[in-house]
């Protein structure tokens, strides 16, 4: 191959190296000049390189291919693959992660309520009953069962509630329980998980635009 | 064409059968027509709480197999003409019967009574299922304990997804005035804020109750007892009824109406 094309282009940004890939040509010809770039310029040391594939759609195999590609010539590895476009499942699944499902009932005990995105209970949610989102968890009445926000990882979640009563919060893969002792509820407090201890911790709601700023923004989650 | 209500609590040793005896004994002195059906299979009691035990020839799964009629089963109260039991059989289990044969047998009754009130067992498995599958409404019964809370509170949930007319009434029973006061028992808003259904009615815990099932008649009989007003009160809002729910406050004698009114007290 001896004419020289612009299929490949890397650019240093903010975030690292960004390497932008045609999407109008073929995926041979991108593997080819990757190659090429990769032989010919001999990137040196071990940086962490995002790919940025434009309006192509990439599948897991050419996902794969890349990547093994990137390994292979170089030191480099690959952070993060991007793209302007999405299949319609991961947008469907997006839009379930973070739209709000309400349900107007009490959850009482041994009523478990699953929900993919953000739950919002209009009703109680008594000892014994629980609440699971893989979103946050909103309850606008008394928290007095189990909340398990972020149930597929997603430490940022919180859970609210307008009164704060329960056996235990999760968020995520941490657990806090009520303590031995008798307590008394508080009203609208919400759960998070604080970065520097680790641990869920309690706060009053009016904090929580100080806490998690970014709570409703859809790009912060998941994309 | 009357109606059948299911009275249940999830938690054993609540109070069902008591409540199902009485609530049909105080029906029945309002001029009821009231067929109670026993249907914890294997530990019948109800037939006991009323002192008919002597009386069962035939039982419910007799009826359900077959083996005799609806009326040759039902004993009538040595009191009234128009109390029934259909009584439950004491030698076989819960299994033997089918949701479907209770619906049956209740849609039987019904033409001939105003009231039929289905004493639930324990638990939620196929002795619920069964209980509740024949009734219009449901009464749940629970007492100021947590773990009675927490069962009925799961029964609700579960009876919430039974298709009743109306979601179920809550009767509490066995309060105890001064462990209310003293705080070491939950006091009737907190139980209702927590189940959050309609209150029917709150039973005090009373050695009257005690006394009159071992002796085979129903507390409502007697006339001036508090549980017996309550039942009775129970009744009444059941007939539909506004009747306001009862004071704990014991009655203050004299002498402390006259310290009241000197100022001593």
């Amino acid at each position: 191959m001896s004419e020289w094309n612009h299929y490949v282009t890397m650019k240093g940004t903010n975030n690292g190296i960004v390497v932008y890939l045609d999407d109008q040509c073929s995926f041979d010809f991108l593997l080819k000049e990757l190659e090429n770039k990769l032989v010919n310029n001999q990137t040196s040391g071990a940086t962490d390189i995002t790919i940025h594939s434009q309006h192509r759609y990439l599948s897991e195999d050419q996902r794969q291919t890349l990547i093994q590609l990137i390994g292979q010539h170089s030191e480099l590895t690959v952070k993060n693959i991007e793209s302007y476009v999405l299949t319609r499942e991961s947008a469907y699944e997006l839009y379930e992660h973070t739209t709000v499902k309400t349900v107007m009932k009490t959850i009482r005990s041994g009523q478990v309520h699953e929900v993919k995105g953000d739950a919002l209970v209009i009703g109680d949610v008594n000892p014994g009953g629980a609440v699971h989102a893989s979103g946050n968890i909103f309850v606008l009445g008394k928290l007095r069962g189990i909340a398990h926000a972020g149930v597929e990882g997603d430490e940022n979640c919180i859970v609210a509630a307008s009164y704060m009563h329960p056996n235990q919060i999760r968020i995520a893969s941490k657990i806090s329980r009520a303590p031995d002792y008798d307590v008394q509820g508080s009203p609208r407090e919400f759960a998070f998980i604080n970065p520097s201890t680790e641990q869920i911790e309690l706060d009053q709601l009016q904090h929580i635009q100080k806490i998690r700023p970014k709570l409703l923004d859809v790009f912060e989650r998941g994309l | 064409m009357g109606e059948s209500i299911v009275i249940t609590s999830g938690k054993g040793g609540v109070g069902k059968t008591t409540t199902t005896a009485n609530i049909g004994t105080a029906l029945a002195l309002m001029g009821q027509k009231v067929c109670l059906i026993d249907t914890d299979i294997g530990l019948r009691n109800l037939d006991v709480v009323l002192g008919l035990e002597n009386r069962i020839i035939f039982n419910l799964i007799d009826v359900i197999e077959g083996r005799c009629k609806l009326q040759s089963a039902l004993v009538k109260d040595k009191r009234f003409e128009c109390l029934h039991l259909l009584p439950a059989a004491q030698t076989s289990d819960k299994n033997e019967i089918s949701p479907e044969s209770i619906t049956q047998l209740v849609d039987e009754l019904k033409p001939d009574y105003d009231f039929i009130l289905i004493d639930c067992p324990a638990g939620i498995e196929q002795g619920y299922k069964n209980a509740v599958a024949g009734a219009d409404k449901a009464i749940v019964i629970s007492t100021p304990e947590k773990s009675s809370i927490r069962d009925a509170d799961r029964i609700i949930g579960l009876l919430e997804q039974e298709e009743l007319e109306n979601p179920p009434y809550l009767i509490i029973n066995r309060i105890r005035k001064h462990m209310v006061d003293s705080g070491d028992m939950l006091s009737v808003d907190e139980i209702v804020s927590t189940l959050s259904i309609e209150l029917l009615g709150i039973i005090l815990d009373d050695e009257d109750v005690i006394r009159s099932s071992h002796h085979g008649v129903p507390v409502a009989f007697q006339p001036d007892t508090k549980a017996s007003i309550s039942y009775r009160n129970i009744a009444r809002r059941i007939l539909g009824e506004q009747v306001p729910l009862m004071s704990f406050d014991e009655e203050k004698g004299f002498m402390t109406k006259v310290k009241k009114l000197l100022g001593m007290k």
